[in-house]
């Protein structure tokens, strides 16, 4: 802990010992019961169906309070329009920001670490220009200085990792994957998208990919996994060679537990979770709860 | 005539060009590198040559209008064009602030400058670029700011955005700098302490003695139609012209003037309190190796400490599982750019100025050491070790002056073929350790590496198709077996068109109302 976030953190505390004492059972950051684990809706436009399944998950009152500092974190790997679905659909993002601020907000970052050069990214996949215009500092991922050593305690293969500031520094951090096809990891879902908040990702790349990409998932897990499957590219992830890759499923999962966001949206993919070994060994760490039958999902079709 | 306001003008048209040429190396941004280039570029004596050869009359435009200027009147490149020559008159200014300095005539070095001339001159005619490449002041300029002035532009944007990052400010982006090649460091360091020092001493001496474009306009300048001379009826004989003048070649006691070196500068003009020098007709009566990687390594990590504490090498333990792989890349031919056509034409026409190398946004291009030969060293070179070739960027070929990258249309350099793709299954993690990877797959943007089951090891492994293969140097880049890597690009010797990736229709229909699989 640094000293910027050793003063946020003790402020927020007293600031939240103070209201329970002054409000007592009504202290204004009292968490309304999630009615659901899980949210999967599917057949509008982005922003519909965050608002809808937003609402169905008691707004977004329920995961950003005021004056709380806020890191999206979207795929933003690759130098491809948004209809290539290589990277998170820009409108989608754009929308969550604006929720955050509605929710009260103090700031809202996005990044990520990408795989071609930083700027193309950002400003190929629009998602610079969106999440710009709806009020949100966009930082970059791709340098080294941003990145500080943390401990992976319950990791098998991965014991460490250098991650961005931003996410060990703000309060609230959401993950906003897009769902499509990968060579490697099978399919890259909420737990891959991590590695965009990591330097050194050809260390798990030698070292057993889907174990270190559920180790990391025990580190810090998302406050809000929100996956994107808007547009799914079904074959010759995750770069993909052209729109002809894509198919246009206007779903999207929303949940808490990022291995169920995996599960679902895998099923959604039409994989079984089991087939994908990270989703199995996040499963076996105790991070979620692949178990789709165990969850209490809404499911809403507009 | 007074020509007085000839020094003004001068001074405002050679600052533009000095800034024109200065920025499109140091911007960090990679904006306007791609539609600028060609403005300040067209003009530079040795590039537009070398394109004129290579491309043809219209590219080469720019080589015509410096001959012509030349012939009306005189060396005005060196005073306007040639950043290299504006950069020493910089210097001179500054010299100027500090302490007042006198010129006085001197004689010609010629000895020097016509035997560097002749020797680059025959270097050159036997087909061997050497001479231009190293002493081209254009290109000298260009590797001086890439190589050193660069890396130190690159720290103070890292350490400003670290103290902003510092108080939770985002506006600044560090840049994650690769670093600095040794040779072409040490090579440009040492160019521009000698032109430092003898500007500083001795004016415009580098231009009159080693540089050959100087000693080449110097002779055309000996026909130019007009001249600069005395006026025997209006000179008072102060001799100020003579102390002004950083060519050392005023002779102001006898009224003679060695055009030969003048560089146009029109300080003479400036100084002379009685019209006494100015420029006269000419039928008046004249009075007028192998590289060793652990060692490059060590000394590239050396430039780290130019560019600010932030990339200093994390050392951080890592509980390493990875075996070593063992078989060595061997590449048979090194990657030129994108545009190139072939390492031919690309050794041929390059003047290692490294405009290429700063405008790279991924920086995949760097100085080569001895890749090429010793012949063309410091020529750029794809170093899929520091980074990859970007699928949609040719930002390398818009800014090449010299014809070395010819500029193509961007859908035709999605299919040059710069090398071809070659899989060691011996070193791949796939193989070695039986567990998934797909890094090289992952970052391929044609799909001339895919993962495919393997029932050898029931896992997806690399599947090469070199066809299709654009040598862009991602899976090289992305693929993290260690010590040697388990994909590369080896390199054409003459450029290929890949074909295109065929794609067939994917058959999957979606119903928005059918209810969830889950």
């Amino acid at each position: 802990m640094n000293r910027r976030e050793f003063f946020k953190k003790t402020s927020i505390a007293g600031l939240a010992a103070y209201s329970y004492v002054k409000f007592g059972n009504n202290n204004i950051f009292a968490q309304s019961e999630n009615p659901y684990d899980l949210v999967a809706i599917k057949g509008g436009e982005p922003e519909a169906m965050f608002d809808k399944a937003m609402q169905s998950l008691g707004g977004m009152k329920n995961f950003v309070k005021k004056n709380q500092t806020v890191v999206i974190k979207p795929n933003i790997g690759w130098n491809s329009t948004p209809e290539r679905a290589a990277n998170t659909n820009p409108k989608l993002v754009s929308q969550i920001i604006k929720h955050c601020y509605e929710a009260g907000a103090k700031k809202v970052y996005v990044f990520d670490h990408t795989c071609d050069s930083w700027q193309s990214c950002y400003d190929t996949s629009m998602i610079e220009k969106y999440a710009n215009d709806a009020g949100a500092t966009v930082v970059t991922g791709n340098s080294e200085s941003y990145y500080h050593p943390v401990n992976v305690p319950k990791g098998k293969k991965l014991k460490d990792a250098t991650v961005h500031e931003l996410i060990l520094e703000s309060d609230v951090f959401i993950n906003v994957p897009v769902l499509k096809n990968h060579g490697g990891a099978g399919l890259t879902i909420s737990m891959k998208n991590l590695m965009g908040i990591v330097w050194d990702r050809r260390f798990w790349h030698r070292n057993d990919l889907h174990q270190c990409i559920a180790d990391f998932a025990t580190y810090r897990k998302p406050d809000l996994n929100i996956v994107d499957a808007y547009n799914v590219m079904k074959r010759n992830g995750p770069r993909g060679v052209s729109e002809e890759d894509v198919v246009t499923m206007k779903s999207q999962i929303i949940s808490t537990d990022i291995v169920a966001a995996d599960a679902a949206a895998a099923k959604l993919f039409g994989k079984e979770p089991a087939e994908l070994d990270y989703i199995k060994y996040a499963s076996e760490l105790g991070i979620g709860k692949m178990d789709l039958s165990k969850l209490n999902i809404n499911r809403i079709i507009l | 005539m007074d020509l007085q306001f000839l020094k003004k003008i001068r001074v405002i048209i050679s600052l533009i060009f000095f800034i024109s040429v200065s920025v499109l190396y140091f911007d960090l941004s990679f904006s306007i590198q791609s539609w600028f280039a060609d403005y300040p570029l067209f003009l530079q004596f040795i590039p537009s040559f070398l394109k004129l050869i290579s491309v043809g009359f219209l590219a080469g435009l720019g080589f015509f209008i410096v001959l012509i200027l030349t012939i009306l009147f005189g060396r005005v490149y060196c005073s306007t064009i040639c950043p290299l020559g504006i950069f020493q008159d910089i210097i001179l200014f500054i010299r100027r602030k500090i302490k007042r300095i006198n010129f006085d005539l001197k004689s010609p070095w010629n000895k020097t400058r016509y035997t560097i001339l002749t020797i680059t001159i025959l270097l050159f005619l036997l087909g061997i670029s050497l001479g231009l490449n190293l002493l081209d002041p254009y290109s000298n300029y260009g590797r001086i700011v890439n190589n050193i002035f660069r890396p130190t532009a690159i720290g103070v944007n890292n350490l400003s955005a670290s103290i902003l990052e510092s108080l939770g400010i985002y506006f600044i982006s560090p840049m994650e700098f690769v670093g600095v090649k040794l040779f072409s460091f040490i090579f440009s360091l040492s160019i521009l302490i000698l032109v430092a020092w003898m500007s500083v001493k001795n004016g415009r001496l580098f231009c009159n003695s080693i540089c050959p474009v100087g000693t080449f306009l110097g002779l055309i300048s000996k026909f130019s139609i007009f001249k600069i001379g005395i006026i025997e009826s209006n000179c008072i004989k102060c001799g100020d012209c003579e102390t002004v003048c950083k060519s050392s070649c005023i002779n102001s006691a006898d009224e003679q003037i060695d055009f030969s070196r003048c560089v146009g500068c029109f300080n003479c003009f400036d100084v002379c309190p009685s019209i006494g020098i100015t420029y006269l007709p000419r039928y008046k009566k004249e009075k007028a190796v192998v590289p060793n990687n652990s060692k490059r390594d060590f000394f590239k990590n050396i430039g780290i400490f130019l560019i600010g504490s932030n990339l200093i090498a994390k050392a951080q333990q890592k509980i390493e599982v990875y075996k070593l792989n063992t078989v060595p890349v061997i590449r048979n031919t090194p990657v030129s750019p994108p545009g190139s056509l072939s390492i031919e034409n690309f050794n041929d026409n390059c003047t290692a100025c490294h405009l290429c190398v700063a405008s790279c946004p991924t920086q995949v291009l760097q100085p080569s050491f001895l890749e090429y030969g010793l012949l063309q060293i410091m020529q750029p070179r794809m170093d899929y070790k520091s980074s990859y070739c970007t699928f949609e960027c040719k930002i390398c070929s818009e800014v090449c002056p010299s014809g070395a990258i010819v500029n193509q249309d961007l859908e035709a350099k999605k299919t040059i073929q710069l090398g071809k793709v070659n899989f060691i299954k011996e070193n791949c993690v796939v193989y070695t350790q039986k567990t998934d990877c797909g890094a090289c797959a992952e970052h391929c943007p044609t799909k001339a590496v895919k993962m495919e089951l393997d029932i050898e090891v029931n896992k997806n492994a690399p599947v090469t198709n070199q066809e299709i293969c654009v040598g862009c140097g991602a899976c090289e880049f992305a693929c993290p077996t260690k010590p040697y890597k388990a994909i590369y690009v080896d390199g054409n010797p003459v450029h290929q068109i890949a074909q295109k990736p065929q794609e067939e229709k994917l058959e999957e229909k979606v119903d928005l109302k059918e209810a969830f699989p889950f």
